[in-house]
């Protein structure tokens, strides 16, 4: 996972509610096995419409997105979260985030602030007045501010992952760093609990 | 934390489940059951590559192919390279890692949250992850299981543990009786619709109630199914008779002398007396009627009795926004009452409602009628064996009868990834779980109902009444 301390940039005002990963990604471009090139297809479907926001040439090359509550909602896609990457946007301040996608967010490297509705309303208007606003997300301060302003809000994140965005670290590789752990929780884990070495055997097959 | 509190049975699956606990780090927990498809694992075998790791616990994950399959002709070629490149690179994975895969010519082979329950292999206090966020479903039998995504898929597969941060509990209680004609789908849209579609966010919910009592393991996962649209992760119902008796005999359940060891151990998997929940949402079963959405997401819906709702009445400035985006898309008029609206498309199936019990209430509502010249209908058996029980009791025949177009089992028009999609502008009753803009196809107009409402619709033309038939 790539480090991040602090984002610097325009922010793009997509003004919506209940975004869900369906419109971030749809489903078409689920078919893919690579890991990048998504950015294209980001929006497909609301890209159509030429006043869409990200069809906007003022906030072209925007590190941040802003959105309403509940973005990300929907479908487990971490695709979702590639094609927002790789439009290169590395933060998103919200109200809110649905839970799957903020992990997913996490894993990846981007980083999902939550600001009260008034907050994020105001960076809202403030973009879609004055495209050139610079905002800066500071991780570490954990801090939103408006370049040139007093405007500056405080945000909270989990610590571990303030602490792996910082750090650019894999969590995969930190647990396993625990595999004694897990190794003697399986040693007393009950014999009861299902397992599948019998799904390879006896293949029906269909008549 | 003491060990002597009351706690809530999603406490009890989460601290038996923990592997380490650290101040200022998330819990690390055990994944009991790692549930594997072709859409979402493709890029975390490759890392997993990559970094020379290997599977930790093959035989504690299951593989299907589910979203990509055609419902048609199996024998035939794939007609989307792309789909059969996905299906195949699962394959090779599979082979590569060691993991069991239930492929396309198994009869073993259907959506991976309708296979798993059904030979027994999702039981009560597992946790059961999947990179699939409908893997809320199997909380109906007192599971915790949530959806991930592609980089936590690769964590569990290298580790057999997630770290997991934090979680709220909520209590949904469910009170009384249903009426006639309402079903678990209509007391999942109602929770939703009541909740709206963040209420859940950063919580695992509990269903109460007696209407949860009284409900059968098939009408459970459509409720659990469902969290996930609330903004739950994970959702589940208390192990009971009902779960017992559902899981004996199933070839992955435990048999003989384990059973007897299980049983006793699940039936400690209860919230105990005085335990607290972070959030409280009551309703009344006898104040539920047959849902139906009309808009885009799956809080807005209304009883089949009511109108389309006007967006000034909607509760907060953002709910109003949202309403008129969502009629204009729908192409609805505030007002017109919901049996006024005619359909195209009708889709039976999904992991919400595409077992045995869903199929069985469709084709008694179907039995001896046709559908209407207007709609084009179509039923996808969950999986290979339901497909089969369905055609040892002749379900296919009166669906077939009917008019309705028979296929074989997978995700199919729930989400479109396959052939199965709804066409620009075409209107479709449909019995699986996100009415999103173009969710079923770019354009296409979705209605959420239970497989009952959809059979209704199907015949008449328009939405009906169920309790208004017989």
């Amino acid at each position: 996972m790539r480090q991040i301390s602090t984002v610097t940039g325009q922010a793009i005002p997509l003004n919506r509610a209940d975004v869900d990963t369906d419109q971030i990604i749809p489903k078409q471009f689920l078919k893919r096995i690579e890991r990048s090139g998504f950015g294209e297809f980001a929006f497909f479907d609301w890209r159509k419409d030429p006043d869409f926001i990200t069809n906007d040439p003022r906030y072209k090359g925007a590190p941040i997105m802003l959105a309403q509550q509940n973005f990300g909602c929907g479908s487990s896609r971490e695709h979702a979260v590639w094609a927002i990457e790789d439009m290169g946007v590395t933060a998103i301040i919200a109200p809110s985030f649905g839970d799957i996608f903020r992990t997913n967010c996490s894993k990846v490297g981007l980083v999902t602030v939550e600001l009260p509705h008034d907050d994020v309303n105001y960076l809202m208007s403030r973009m879609e007045e004055l495209p050139s606003t610079q905002i800066v997300v500071d991780v570490a301060s954990q801090t939103v501010s408006v370049a040139g302003t007093d405007w500056k809000r405080q945000f909270s994140i989990d610590p571990f992952v303030k602490y792996r965005l910082l750090n650019g670290l894999d969590d995969v590789g930190l647990t396993m760093q625990h595999t004694d752990l897990i190794g003697e929780f399986e040693s007393h884990r009950s014999a009861l609990k299902p397992n599948t070495s019998n799904a390879f055997a006896n293949t029906v097959k269909t008549p | 934390m003491t060990n002597d509190r009351p706690k809530t049975i999603i406490e009890k699956i989460w601290e038996e489940h923990l592997v380490r606990a650290h101040e200022g780090e998330p819990d690390l927990l055990y994944i009991d059951l790692h549930l594997v498809h072709e859409v979402t694992s493709a890029q975390a075998f490759e890392s997993l590559r990559m970094n020379d790791r290997k599977v930790r616990r093959p035989e504690l994950t299951l593989a299907t192919v589910d979203h990509n399959v055609p419902t048609i002709d199996r024998t035939l070629p794939n007609p989307d390279p792309l789909s059969a490149q996905q299906i195949e690179v699962l394959r090779e994975n599979c082979k590569e890692f060691g993991v069991p895969l239930w492929d396309i010519f198994d009869l073993r082979q259907g959506i991976v949250h309708i296979i798993s329950p059904e030979h027994g292999l999702t039981q009560p206090g597992m946790t059961i992850v999947c990179g699939d966020s409908h893997t809320s479903t199997h909380g109906a039998f007192g599971a915790l299981a949530f959806g991930i995504g592609t980089s936590e898929v690769e964590h569990v597969l290298a580790t057999q543990t997630l770290p997991q941060a934090p979680i709220k509990t909520m209590s949904v209680e469910v009170t009384g009786t249903l009426g006639r004609g309402v079903t678990p789908k209509d007391v999942v849209l109602a929770v939703i619709r009541k909740i709206g579609v963040d209420g859940g966010i950063g919580h695992v919910i509990e269903y109460r109630g007696q209407v949860f009592r009284d409900m059968s393991m098939e009408g459970r996962m459509t409720v659990c199914n469902m969290t996930i649209e609330g903004g739950a992760r994970a959702g589940l119902v208390a192990p009971d008779e009902t779960t017992f008796a559902y899981l004996k005999g199933r070839d992955m359940a435990p048999q003989g002398e384990d059973w007897d060891k299980a049983v006793a151990y699940w039936k400690s998997l209860t919230t105990d007396e005085g335990a607290t929940f972070d959030t409280y949402v009551e309703l009344k079963g006898e104040d539920i009627e047959p849902h139906v959405t009309w808009g885009t997401t799956p809080a807005q819906s209304v009883g089949i009795s009511q109108a389309v709702p006007k967006p000034e009445d909607a509760g907060t400035e953002w709910a109003q926004e949202t309403a008129e985006r969502s009629l204009k898309y729908m192409d609805l008029q505030a007002g017109v009452p919901i049996q006024r609206i005619s359909i195209d498309r009708v889709f039976l199936g999904s992991c919400t409602n595409g077992r045995i019990e869903d199929l069985r209430a469709a084709a008694a509502i179907v039995k001896g009628h046709t559908v209407a010249s207007t709609v084009k209908a179509m039923v996808v058996p969950g999986s290979g064996l339901v497909k089969q029980q369905a055609e040892a009791e002749g379900l296919d025949v009166v669906f077939k009868d009917a008019g309705f177009e028979w296929r074989e089992p997978g995700c199919s028009m729930c989400l479109g990834m396959n052939p199965d999609i709804l066409l620009p502008g075409e209107r479709c009753a449909s019995t699986s779980n996100r009415n999103f803009e173009g969710r079923q196809g770019a354009g296409g107009r979705t209605h959420l109902v239970s497989p009952e409402m959809a059979a209704a619709a199907a015949i008449a033309g328009h939405f009906v009444d169920v309790r208004d038939i017989k």
